[in-house]
This record gives structure tokens, sequence and C-alpha cells, in this order.
């Protein structure tokens, strides 16, 4: 029951490597059905994100040999040279393969420290290899424990809380606010690479109502389409500032595009609705003598700035606790392995040492020349007796062994002691 | 017995209070759920207390200072946590748990020995003295809510945005709270102060026995009335309507103690 990691990401592999070695849907399908078609792995799945591309898997033989093969196949799968790909990838095992995804699930692991999509990438690539049925019960179980173990990161550490972008601080500065934005409505001026980045994650939150304004009104059009939104013309001002909840402005000019009065009057005109204000463009676009006016709140690009680097600082200082958590779900899930192993274990004793007293009983008993056919049965009886009792009571005393390093250990010794042949890679 | 009820009540909430500032500061939702079970558990216990004080009585269990704080610290911890079920928002608890805690306590020093028997007794005095101290415990609630929510907005005004306010329920949702608290103090009121006019008239055979302390009332009813209209009004809607709310209670305050120790002929304790 041995686990192989073989993968690439971010740190192992440029770029040109890592969309080489990218899979899509199909291909993950294909690639784990193939890997158990030739008998490389019982149990496999490919989790592949725009920074990574793993193919998790339970081999039959040798776990060294079944990583070896993986690795051949994964340089004939997407036609890339041995010696190209080699140096790219990693290889993981048992222990180290589980604390891997749970690091990976966790955002530990991530180009940008604790981010959220790869817990949605890990489901889904968990419910592809489960619909396509090439996982079994250790991946099953190791990739409900990465589920697990991201969840209670993001619960119960800073590592995902906070936002790590411009863009995404200041949603998130809007949610403060309002809370759910399902409800509200955005203008958006401007409609460069940050309004769309903006949109994109407004559009996330279900924002209700999204509104383009832009001086070139083939490229709001483009955006509005683009994010399910409308546009409105740029000289509109009156009409489009009575509407939003939420206002993020972009725009390249020398002079703030949003003076105080403009505000004040679109303030009244909606009854002093709270209105939140992102200014994202430099020169500013908002005059800042706006942010007195009642209920509105402006932040420029060096608030937000200032944000997200308070929360760099306070993702990294969250690293021991989100590792404390993955630490403590890797010994847990070990322990399940080992439980599983053991009871796997005394199943191939018994029938190691039904087959030696059958072999003893034809070999020595059955040459007692007074022994009855009903006392030959008796004593053998007997002897089945013995070996349950010399093989249970270990088992039990073992199975409830809390010291999960010393049960291993025990497993492997009563392994290599009584079933040679079946030795676990180290 | 009822101090033992009382030491149960005291280490719950402070257990809660913990878990509470342990949510807030880590948002480790254990400690979010272990606050939520501790509170409910000194709610059970209080209960108690407050039950066997009654025992002693044999009316209801606030005719005096001690009773009538232990009972408003009682449905503070009520209300908060109808609220945190209703709202699914338990962030602000570490805030609303020392005010629990310090009613609890006043109540505990200011509790005399004799247990003296009153005269004022039956279920529609039971059910006003218990209605009027709820609505005030309510009012109490959305008076600790408008000052969370006016830190909160001063903090995002000034661009200070430190873990804490990222734990904090949104603005918004903190107003529908302060208003949901101040919805269940008005009809709470309300029912209380009719059922205290049967129980004057069944008392005296008369409807109106002049009390400044109705006035007071009336002015208290008015005046969240006025806030929860001016509450949903978008101008109002925000500090404006938080300020009104941390004035309001201030005369809830002015009503429980000046007008209760020095013009009230019947309402001393609450």
């Amino acid at each position: 029951m041995e686990i192989v990691l073989v993968g690439l990401n971010h740190r192992s592999a440029p770029v040109e490597v890592r969309e080489r070695v990218s899979f899509t849907a199909d291909q993950a399908r294909q690639a784990v059905a193939e890997l158990r078609a030739k008998g490389i792995f019982h149990e496999s799945l490919v989790l592949s994100t725009c920074n990574r591309s793993e193919v998790y898997g339970v081999p039959p033989e040798s776990a060294s040999e079944s990583a070896a093969v993986l690795s051949d196949y994964l340089s004939r799968f997407h036609a890339v040279q041995p010696e190209h790909l080699s140096p790219s990838l990693y290889h993981r095992y048992d222990r180290h393969a589980v604390r891997h995804l749970f690091r990976v699930a966790s955002g530990l692991d991530s180009m940008v420290l604790g981010e959220a999509e790869i817990l949605g990438q890990i489901r889904e690539a968990y419910r592809l290899a489960y619909e396509s049925g090439a996982t079994g019960p250790v991946l099953n179980r190791m990739f409900q424990g990465a589920l697990e173990v991201g969840k209670r990161v993001r619960h119960e550490t800073e590592l995902g809380t906070r936002p790590m972008s411009v863009a995404s601080a200041g949603v998130k500065l809007a949610e403060r606010i309002f809370g759910k934005l399902g409800q509200r409505t955005a203008l958006v001026l401007g409609a460069g690479t940050i309004s769309e980045q903006v949109v994109s994650q407004l559009r996330d939150r279900n924002i209700a109502h999204l509104y383009v304004m832009n001086r070139s009104r083939d490229r709001a059009e483009l955006l509005a389409r683009e994010f399910a939104g409308k546009v409105i013309g740029w000289e509109d001002w009156d009409a489009a500032l009575a509407l939003p909840d939420v206002i993020v402005a972009s725009v390249s000019t020398e002079e703030p595009t949003l003076k105080r009065p403009m505000l004040a009057k679109a303030m009244a005109s909606r009854g002093n609705r709270p209105l939140f204000v992102m200014d994202l463009g430099l020169p500013r676009n908002v005059e800042a003598a706006a942010a007195d006016l009642y209920n509105l709140y402006l932040y420029n690009i060096d608030n937000l700035t200032e944000i997200v680097e308070q929360n760099r600082d306070a993702r990294r200082s969250e690293i021991p606790r989100a590792e404390a958590i993955v630490e403590e779900h890797v010994e847990k899930f070990l322990t399940w392995q080992a439980s599983v192993e053991l009871i796997g274990m005394v199943e191939a004793l018994r029938g190691k040492l039904k087959e030696e007293r059958a072999d003893f009983v034809r070999e020595r008993v059955e040459r007692v020349p007074h022994l009855s056919p009903e006392q030959r049965v008796q004593v053998e009886s007997l002897m089945d007796e013995l070996l349950e009792k010399l093989l249970l009571d270990p088992a039990r005393r073992l199975q409830g062994e809390k010291d999960l390093r010393r049960k291993i250990q025990n497993v492997e010794a009563i392994r290599d002691l009584f079933l040679p042949g079946k030795e676990r890679r180290q | 017995m009822d101090h033992l009820f009382f030491l149960l009540t005291l280490a719950a909430y402070l257990g809660s209070f913990a878990c509470y500032v342990g949510f807030l500061v880590t948002g480790r939702e254990w400690s979010g759920r272990v606050a939520t079970l501790l509170l409910a558990c000194g709610l059970v216990a209080h209960y108690y207390a407050l039950l066997e004080r009654s025992r002693g009585l044999h009316t209801v269990p606030y005719h005096d200072l001690s009773g009538s704080m232990s009972l408003f610290g009682w449905l503070l911890a009520l209300t908060y946590l109808s609220l945190e079920f209703f709202h699914r928002q338990r962030s602000v608890g570490a805030l609303v748990l020392p005010f629990v805690l310090a009613f609890l306590l006043f109540a505990n020093a200011a509790a005399t020995n004799h247990n003296a028997t009153v005269p004022a007794k039956g279920v529609a005095f039971a059910l006003h003295v218990t209605l009027s101290i709820l609505a005030y415990a309510a009012f109490g609630l959305s008076c600790v809510l408008s000052v969370i929510y006016l830190t909160q907005q001063r903090l995002l005004q000034q661009h200070k945005v430190g873990s804490i306010v990222w734990r904090l329920p949104p603005l918004d949702l903190l107003d529908r709270m302060s208003q949901s608290s101040v919805l269940v103090g008005l009809v709470a009121i309300a029912i209380g102060t009719a059922l205290g006019f049967v129980w004057v008239d069944r008392l005296t055979g008369g409807v109106w026995h002049y009390d400044p302390k109705y006035v007071v009332t009336l002015l208290v009813l008015v005046a969240y009335v006025v806030y929860l209209r001016l509450a949903r009004n978008p101008g109002w809607r925000g500090s404006r309507a938080s300020q009104l709310c941390i004035f309001n209670f201030a005369i809830v305050i002015f009503s429980f103690t000046v007008v209760n120790l020095f013009f009230s002929h019947a309402h001393r304790y609450f």
C-alpha cells in the first residue's frame, strides 16, 4: 500500500516545461485509465493547475520502479524528451507524498502563499479521478484528508483570509462594508487591465449589477460584454453616480475625474447610502477631499498596497500554525494507513500459518498410525486454536499501540520476519 | 445551592468569554463553537440560579437590585445568543460577554442575605417585569452593536485595517443586528408595559396611577420607534442611526437609574 507522487511545479520547472506537461480534463482521464491498464498503478489521480502537474498513485510493485516508470510515461504522454523533463520532476513517497499533498491543499506550496483556488482545483481533480473509477481506498482517504486540511487551515489561520492583491483587497474591503455583494451595484471607470481584475473579482462574488464607463466606448463595451455588464456614456455622470454602491476608478488622467462636488451631489441624490470608492488610478482619479463625505469610504492605490503588504506579513507569520495542522493530519492519515496495513498483514499471516499447519499435518500428523480420523480432526482444531491465540494477542496489542512510529516499525518487523518478499519501501 | 449555580454560571461565562476572544483573535472555528456551547451552558446554570432565588422569595426573583441585575445579565446573554443564531455571526460575542459578566458580578455583590417576601405577585406582574428587563437588555445589546459599528467604521475610514477588522461582521450586518435587537426590545417593552397596566388594574381597581416611569417608558418607546424608522432610511442608515441608538440607550440608563431611584413610586429596580 505504498504511495508515489511524481510531479513538477513553479519551483522545480520553468513555465515552458510546465505548460508542456499540463493536463486537460480529458487528458487526465486518459492518463489514469492508461496507468491502470498498463499496471503501473492500482489507484491514480492527476492534479494539474497552471503552476503544477502532479500524478499520485498506489503501485502494485516497488514504489521506486513505479516512479521511474511513471516519469517515462509522462515523457511519452507529453512528448517531451526524458532528459529535458527529468531535472524538473520531483518524486515523493508515502509519508512525504502525503505531506506534500496536504501542504499543497493548505496553500503552503502555492506561488501566492495561502491562495484559495488550489482547494477547488484539488476537489475537481479528485472528482474527476473518482468518477473515472481511478481512485481506491488509499487515494480516497488521502484526498478527502487534503480537502479537510485545506478547509481547516483556511478557517483556523489567517493564511487564506486576507487578500494578497490590490484588486482582491479592494473587493474584500467592500465586503467589510456591505457584506455579501449579491444585491449590490458596481460602477467601473476605465477598461484597462486593473479594471478587468477587479471586475473579475466582483463577478466571482455575484455582484448584482455592473456598469462600465470609459472614454473609448468600444473598450467599455468589450469589458461589459465579457462580464455581463452595461455601458454608460462617458458624459452621463449624474445618472451614473446615482447607481453604484462600489466605484472602481482606474482612468489615465492628469486631473482627478471624480471631484468632491460631483460626489457630494451624487451622495445627496442617492440619499447618502454608503459608497465605497476604489481609486486605482495614478495620478489619482478621485479628489482626496471627497473622503470626508458622509458614508463615503475612499481607498487609493497606496492605501490598498499598504494593506496588501500588511497581509503578506500576516500570512507569513501563520506558516507555523498551518504546518502544525498539516502534520496533525499526516499523522492521522498514517495511523489509519498503519491500521489498514496491520489488518492486511494479519490476514496474510493467518493464511501463511494455515498453509504451514496444513503442510505439517500432511507431513507429520498423518504419519502417526494410532490416530483415528476424529482424533486427527481434534488435533487440527487444537493447532488452529493455538495459532489464532499466537496471532491474535500480538495483533490486538499492535492495534492498540498509540505511538505511530512504534506501530509502523512493529508492523514492518513482523512483515520482515514472517512475510519475506513483501518488504515495504523505506 | 444558588451559590453553586452562581459559580457554575460564572465559570461558563468566563470560559465562553475566553473562547469568544480566541475566536475573534485567531478565527479558530472550534473556539467559536465552544464559546457558544459554554454560553448556552451558562444560560442554563444562570436560569437555575434565578429559579433558586425565586423559590426563596416565593415570587419573581428580581424585586431587588441584585435580582433585576442578574436577570438583566441573563436576558442580555439570551438575546445575544438568539441574534448569534439568527444572523449566524459570533464574532461580536467577545465584546458582549464582558457586559454579561459585569451584570452577573454586580448582582452577586449587591445580593442581601435575607429574602423578604414581597407583595408583588402573579403572572401578569412576572411577565411585566421580565419583558421590561428583556427590553432593556435588547436595547443594551443594540447599544453595544452600535458602538462596534462606529468603531469599525472609523477604522475603515482611517484605513486602519488590522486583523480584528477582517473578523468583525460587515457594517451592514452590524446595522441589521442592531435593528433586530431593537425590534425585540420594542415588542417586549410594548407587551411588558401593557401587562403592567393590567396588573395595576387588578391590584388597585384603576388603570392609571401617575408614575414618572410611565412617561419615561413612553419616551423610550417613541425614541426606539424613531430609531427603527430612521435606521431604514438610506440617509440615516449607518453611523447616524448608530449614534441615535446609543443616545436612546442613554435614556434607558436614565430611566433605569435616576427615574427609578428618585422619581418612581413603584419601579425601584426595573
